[in-house]
């Protein structure tokens, strides 16, 4: 009788938080219906982040808000959130919004017996049924503290509160000052225990960095590390540290490298479209040459590039590649091409991270370069460069962008990376090294490819030197004792062609004594042929000699 | 002449009492505050009670939060006092009215 479908897993409520990336850490929002704690240390963007709650959710999601501010009024709050692109009085007019500003002043006020906070609950039940309201924004209630004396009623009236709006059914953010022992100054955390956010402002080696940690999440997974995000013009936007499952689409399609060598030792021909490769090397060894050859390959098929120079002005790129034969400039003005530069300590990771991701959002381009990503270490710790570079390449896999990434390592013997290397190996689908071949006197360039995903390879080690033409791999010489480079390689030919000429010597030489004896052959032949006709001669006087002699005896 | 004739006999005293319903603490208030001005106030006195539960828009304008909320408008300076005045002494002070 029944129709059974699909056992239908239960999906906790949520309601979207209108925060870019929070819906993913917290898997679709806050808690429906329930109230969550914000808390976090002084300008750490709680109200900001509550704000965004409340106004995405009536722009996106056409649910009505009130905000009930214990710290700034109304007016400086519209003139705060302004600045980020949020019209509070457009909203608080077409009934979408109501703002109430609570202001607790201590000196005017005196306890004299029993109280309780019905006011507020009166206000607050009197906006949300003015307009409504399914989200609720209580910044910061904790004012409240400060205001009245009595704590034993102040704590039972709090817990009163949140029962109403639970039983109210509103969504509602409770901002919280971060306190000394405990997560907010009042022990708010002990009323509200549906979902609790730590936000954090911290500032390592001159770079801030704020961060949001789920402390907890009744009833609903979500990611457990802290995320870093970021304010700017559009507000709080976080950013997953990992999306939490890899499932990019993916491209078969293969992009050349712009080195005609190189292509050649991809069996493909190429790189996949949407891979990350990763150009190690240490100084001098070309890594830029190679990423500029490919950048000027992609402009070439009208593939929009973003160049990120963390070490070269684009000038000065423009004016290094023209001495190769690479014209950059000409793909910049035709609006391809564009170059960043900055230096890496201009701004923390994150902000860096977020400058990729503006630029992304409005160039749209199919091609990145990040040159080099290992001066970024300058920054960060390795652990964050690496979390940053994970989120990268995720955000970039995810709109299908080839990227290309240089990283400078240092001089050491062994082949095996160091941090730079280290921290992005994992991570890139394939790795070209650049290194140099030092012996007899002199120093070769030489690449090579430790992997390629998806896609057989060259093993072999390739010489190539790079000349006002630009780059040119070598064909691979064998010697007796391996690959031979520079002056060995030269050494080799110039054997190589004294033998040749030798050999051609030796042929030349013996092609004439077979004409020699040819022609002896033909005189030997000659002189039996003479002897022949002479004893041929004799036979036939000898025979008519014959005949005369007979016809003779005839007529006797 | 009687004793509370201190200067405050001749200023009117002008008050407004927020109370919610019928709230035990509600009518406390009232009841208190009706004896202390009929004591020291006498007749020389305008309360004004308003119960935010019909009248929302007047806690939003008074910035009431907590309820009962008695506010002293004349004569200046302008006092609030919270609670259900049950601790006499106190209003009297804050109201600097003495015995």
């Amino acid at each position: 009788m029944q129709k059974k479908t699909k056992t239908p897993s239960f999906i906790f409520p949520k309601t979207p938080t209108g925060v870019d990336g929070l819906d993913e850490i917290t898997n679709g929002g806050f808690p429906k219906g329930r109230p969550t704690l914000i808390c976090g240390g002084a300008g750490c963007g709680k109200t900001l982040m509550s704000m965004q709650f409340l106004i995405k959710g009536i722009t996106d999601h056409n649910e009505t808000g009130v905000f009930m501010s214990f710290e700034e009024p109304s007016d400086d709050l519209t003139l705060n959130v302004k600045s980020l692109g949020f019209d509070i009085e457009k909203l608080k007019k077409d009934k979408k919004l109501v703002v109430d500003h609570v202001r607790v002043e201590r000196s005017e006020i005196e306890e004299a017996g029993e109280y309780d906070l019905d006011g507020l609950f009166i206000r607050l039940g009197y906006a949300i049924d003015s307009v409504k309201a399914t989200r609720v924004v209580l910044d910061t209630i904790e004012s409240l503290f400060a205001g009245l004396d009595n704590q034993a009623i102040l704590r039972a009236e709090l817990r009163r509160l949140f029962h109403w709006l639970k039983a109210k059914g509103v969504t509602a953010i409770i901002t919280g000052e971060r306190g000394e022992a405990t997560l907010t100054r009042q022990g708010l955390e002990e009323y509200v225990s549906d979902c609790v956010i730590v936000l954090d402002h911290r500032v390592i080696e001159q770079v801030s960095t704020r961060r949001l940690r789920i402390v907890k999440y009744r009833g609903s997974t979500h990611g457990t590390n802290e995320y870093p995000f970021l304010i700017d013009e559009e507000g709080i936007s976080v950013l997953p540290i990992t999306s939490l499952k890899l499932d990019n689409e993916v491209s078969s399609d293969v992009v050349s490298t712009g080195v005609p060598g190189l292509n050649d030792m991809f069996h493909g021909g190429g790189f996949f479209r949407g891979s990350n490769i990763l150009v190690s090397g240490t100084a001098g060894t070309a890594k830029t040459t190679v990423a500029c050859y490919f950048a000027n390959e992609q402009c070439e098929k009208n593939e929009k590039t973003i160049y990120f120079a963390f070490e070269e002005s684009p000038q000065q790129l423009v004016r290094n590649m023209r001495s190769i034969g690479i014209d950059l400039q000409k793909h910049i003005k035709k609006g391809i091409l564009q170059i960043h530069s900055s230096r890496p300590s201009l701004n923390g990771l994150e902000l860096h991270l977020l400058t990729l991701r503006k630029l992304i959002k409005e160039f749209e381009p199919t091609t990145i370069i990040i040159d080099p990503i290992s001066n970024l270490i300058t920054v960060g710790s390795e652990h964050e460069v690496r979390s940053m570079l994970v989120r990268l390449i995720d955000m970039l896999k995810a709109h299908n962008i080839t990227a290309l990434f240089t990283s400078l390592n240092k001089q050491t013997d062994n082949f095996r990376p160091d941090l730079a290397e280290e921290s992005v190996s994992s991570l890139v689908d394939t790795w070209i090294t650049v290194r140099d071949m030092e012996g007899i006197g002199e120093r070769n360039r030489g690449i090579f490819i430790i992997k390629a995903r998806g896609m057989g390879h060259s093993n072999q080690v390739r010489e190539f030197v790079i000349n006002s033409k630009g780059i040119e791999l070598l064909d691979v010489e064998l010697g007796p004792n391996g690959i031979l480079t520079g002056t060995a390689r030269q050494t080799q030919k110039f054997k190589k062609t004294i033998s040749d000429i030798k050999l051609q010597n030796e042929i030349s030489r013996k092609d004439r004594e077979i004409e020699r004896k040819r022609r002896v052959l033909e005189a030997n032949i000659e002189a039996l042929r003479n002897e022949f006709e002479s004893a041929q001669e004799e036979l036939s006087s000898l025979k008519a000699t014959e005949e005369l002699q007979a016809s003779f005896s005839k007529k006797k | 002449m009687d004793n509370s004739a201190d200067g405050t006999s001749t200023t009117k005293h002008k008050f407004m009492l927020f109370v919610s319903g019928m709230s035990v603490k509600s009518g406390h208030a009232i009841e208190n505050l009706r004896k202390i001005c009929d004591k020291h106030l006498r007749e020389n006195y305008e309360l004004e009670i308003i119960d935010i539960s019909r009248d929302t828009e007047q806690a939003v304008i008074h910035q009431i939060v907590a309820i009962p909320t008695l506010i002293k408008i004349q004569p200046a300076p302008r006092r609030i006092i919270l609670g259900d005045l049950s601790d006499k002494e106190k209003v009297l002070r804050i109201l600097n009215l003495s015995e």
